[in-house]
């Protein structure tokens, strides 16, 4: 903004104290009275004009370019940070509840146990403690987030702990073992579970903060734009009634730049902000629900198990009076909530490829459900030996084993499917943003030099 | 009878007296007496006579009223509480005959209350019979009672009920594996007896008063009580004031619990003895135990004994402090099912099974020289 005609229009103070006149002014009002004088000649004018153009300009790309940046960075968090931790918080929810699926698929097999089950508890229990780190080294401390961190820190040993003494108990044949499962259990579906839960929905805030950040017009950009390129035209209209020059070719440039910058900034926010609402539409909202439907189907599977293991020890007194064994109830809750689910999945899902692993789990879910029926049915009529080969055997044609690994199998697919979906859209949005900022900078500056020049141009006539 | 007799000598002799205080007839009276020594005593013979007959015709007759009025309203047999005959005592009862007729009746001994056996065959039977195979309801968490082995590979369930629905089987159809098992949660074993969905339950139900009223009891089988467990290092010796301060566990629903709630109301528990904590099963009070999340459990020491069996560093601490009695409970119109069962009862522990059984099962943890290492003395109905 220091340029030389305004300095040379406003001398320092001090050269005009030679005359010690009667009213002593101070050096301010003198300057004043002498810019008031200038104003009104033409090059007074004109350098007021050019100093409001530049102005404008400049502070035009500079609002542009933090404008951008912050939505920039904003859309990039949803790609590379706020999602990815979202998706961390999910995976330590699925990684828990599947542990529990495991450790009590692994107790009902009891002697049969395979090192496959074995292995992928040990290995959920892994990605849980691995993913809680992540999760802790990226929260606020005294947060919400990080005070769920800690209580899932100290669950997780406790459950552990509780899980190996059901296992060695019920290798020394001794019935608390089932107890102590059950007691695993209880710590899992009703302390942690809920709160990887809540975890999982603090990200997903921090996640929806983002997409708040990064997707919102950004009207003190396009206004100042339009603003500085109305100026320009009204600069330019009053240089042609004057001069009857048609074009200055200072003027010019500066609106073309100014012109650029504005489609540029319009444009690009415009195809990230649409990239961006996709991404949410076709990738977040289908994630939630697949996450969802995942751990519910994990939950009905620990639930069957369970009938199996507890076979009566705790019962669920409901609302007309009658009792039902818990289990058997929770696992009827929590086959409802994947019909559900899946159901919802199915109609966020906007392409074939998306529904066919959704179609998938459903139809298996329905096959499991009337397996598992089967398996409740012999449970019943006092065929506990049939129940359980139904439950974890590995006939393909009778076993729900078979069924819940297909639903799971879906259920990951279809989580793959929207997740690359969400990261192309993510991309894509966040990739039209590149070199906004930086470009409105230089562009900015161009136009300034050029509207300063164009308008020295003129000011040269009256030297 | 002879109570009575004494009662009517100690009237007539009341009676006497006050006519002999009457001051200026007392020679008259002499005489009279004198008089009627030869008589007198025919008489006071026959009046005693008619009374203890007058009493003998009465009594059933009471009887009967008392018990109709207890069977009658079922929110009057409902306020007698769900725990065993010791519960019955504090219970107001509109008149003292009715009450004492109806504790002896219905509430005193409700292990006496069972039919006398016999060797019949009725409805209930031919069903079975007819079905080729004998429903037994039972538990699979206690330990040494009836719970499955998940080291067997058979998968067959085992312990003492487990044995003695066996030997049910064995008699009523000649082979001890036509016996089909469905575990049972203990708060649906009377509905599954009513519901006919079992035939029998065998899980260690205690014989009580209020389920006497919905179903009918075998003579009982096993003699239990409730008892305290705690690790065999804690100062907690059993029932009582050594229990100040400590966390007691127990199961939801269960005797123990009812026990524990009345007797601190009552001031018979120190009044500093937690015993918020309570659990579905029986079983898991032996986890908080483990865990350190409690000092002592209360339950039946049959089931105790189980827990204990689970974990050498736990042990039954004092006596029982209630006396229970298990019995096999059947549908109350399987009379002729009930008699069978009784007389098979007799059977087994005339034959050794009974022993055999506890020896196999019980001996371990109950002890061979505890009350409950025999069966226990049968009275019928």
């Amino acid at each position: 903004m220091t340029h030389p005609p305004t300095t040379a229009a406003a001398p320092p103070g001090p050269r005009t104290s030679p005359a010690p006149a009667p009213p002593r002014r101070t050096a301010f009002a003198e300057g004043v009275d002498r810019l008031r004088a200038a104003a009104v000649t033409e090059p007074g004018r004109l350098r007021t004009i050019g100093a409001v153009l530049a102005l404008l300009v400049v502070a035009f790309g500079a609002v542009t370019a933090w404008q951008t940046t912050g939505r920039a960075t904003a859309a990039d968090d949803v790609l590379t940070s706020s999602q990815p931790l979202s998706s961390d918080a999910a995976d330590i929810y699925r990684s828990l509840a599947d542990a529990n699926t495991k450790a009590t698929s692994g107790y009902l097999a009891g002697p049969n146990e395979t090192r496959r089950t074995r292995a992928a508890y040990e290995k959920d229990i892994r990605t849980a403690a691995a993913k809680l780190v992540t999760a802790a080294a990226n929260s606020d401390p005294g947060s919400p987030a990080a005070t769920t961190i800690a209580e899932l820190n100290t669950l997780l040993p406790r459950y552990k702990g509780l899980v190996e003494a059901a296992r060695a108990n019920n290798r020394q044949g001794f019935p608390v073992g089932g107890a102590y499962l059950r007691e695993a259990n209880d710590t899992m579906q009703h302390r942690m579970l809920p709160a990887a839960e809540a975890l999982y929905a603090k990200e997903n805030q921090r996640l929806l903060a983002d997409y708040g950040d990064a997707t919102p017009y950004p009207w003190a950009a396009i206004g100042l734009g339009v603003l500085a390129l109305g100026a320009l035209a009204w600069a330019q209209r009053r240089h042609y009634l004057r001069t009857h020059r048609v074009l200055n070719p200072g003027l010019v440039a500066a609106t073309a730049a100014t012109a650029v910058v504005l489609l540029w900034l319009v444009a690009g926010h415009g195809v990230a902000r649409a990239d961006l609402k996709h991404s949410y539409d076709r990738g977040v909202r289908s994630l939630a629900v697949l996450y969802d439907a995942r751990v519910a189907s994990l939950k009905a599977r620990s639930d069957e198990n369970l009938t199996l293991v507890s076979r009566g020890a705790e019962t669920k007194r409901l609302t007309d009076g009658t009792a039902e064994d818990a289990y058997a109830w929770a696992w009827d809750r929590e086959i409802a909530r994947l019909g559900g689910k899946l159901r919802r999945a199915s109609v966020l899902a906007d392409d074939a490829a998306g529904r066919r692993p959704v179609h998938t789990a459903d139809s298996s879910m329905r096959e499991w459900r009337s397996r598992h029926e089967k398996a409740r049915a012999k449970n019943d009529a006092g065929d506990y030996q049939g129940a359980r080969d139904l439950v974890v055997g590995t006939d393909a044609k009778t076993s729900t084993t078979v069924c819940f690994d297909n639903v799971d199998a879906s259920l990951a697919a279809a989580l793959v499917h929207e997740t690359d979906q969400f990261r192309a859209a993510a991309r894509d949005g966040r990739d039209a943003l590149t070199g906004l900022p930086a470009g409105s900078v230089v562009l900015a500056l161009l136009g300034t030099a050029s509207a300063l020049l164009g308008i020295g141009r003129r000011l040269s006539e009256y030297r | 009878m002879g109570g009575t007799a004494m009662g009517g000598t100690a009237m007539g002799g009341v009676a006497m007296g006050g006519k002999a205080g009457k001051g200026g007839v007392m020679l008259w009276a002499r005489r009279l007496r004198t008089g009627l020594r030869g008589w007198g005593g025919v008489g006071a013979m026959a009046l005693v006579c008619a009374l203890a007959l007058a009493f003998a015709l009465l009594l059933p007759l009471l009887g009967s009223r008392a018990d109709g009025s207890a069977g009658g309203p079922p929110g009057q047999s409902g306020q007698s509480g769900p725990g065993g005959q010791s519960e019955q005592g504090g219970q107001g009862w509109p008149g003292p005959a009715r009450g004492t007729q109806a504790r002896a009746g219905r509430c005193d001994h409700p292990q006496d209350r069972s039919p006398s056996p016999a060797d019949t065959e009725g409805a209930a039977i031919r069903a079975i019979k007819a079905r080729g195979y004998l429903v037994v309801g039972v538990d699979q968490n206690s330990y040494r009672w009836g719970y499955r082995n998940p080291n067997d590979a058979s998968g067959e369930l085992e312990g003492f009920d487990i044995d003695l629905a066996h030997a049910i089987a064995k008699d009523l159809l000649h082979d001890e594996k036509l016996v089909q098992f469905r575990a049972i949660p203990t708060n649906e074993r009377i509905t599954a007896v009513e519901d006919g969905r079992v035939d029998m339950v065998v899980r260690t139900m205690t014989i009580t008063c209020e389920r006497l009223e919905k179903v009918a009891f075998s003579a009982p089988y096993f003699l239990t009580g409730q008892q305290v467990l705690a690790p065999k290092t804690s100062p907690v010796h059993g029932y009582g004031p050594s229990l100040a301060g400590r966390r007691i566990c127990s199961a939801d629903g269960s005797t123990a619990h009812d026990r524990l709630v009345r007797d601190r109301r009552e001031h018979r528990l120190p009044a500093t003895a937690d015993i918020s904590t309570v659990v579905p099963n029986q079983l898991d009070c032996l986890v908080r135990l483990q865990l350190g999340e409690v000092d002592a459990v209360v339950t039946d020491g049959a089931l105790a004994a189980g827990q204990a069996a689970q974990d050498p560093t736990v042990g039954l601490k004092g006596r029982r402090f209630t006396t229970d009695y298990y019995g096999v409970a059947m549908n109350r119109k399987a009379t002729d099912l009930v008699r069978r069962v009784n007389l098979i009862l007799e059977d087994y522990r005339r034959d050794g099974g009974w022993k055999a059984s506890y020896d196999k099962w019980l001996a371990p943890t109950l002890g061979r020289t505890s009350e409950s290492a025999t069966p226990p003395a049968v009275r019928y109905r």
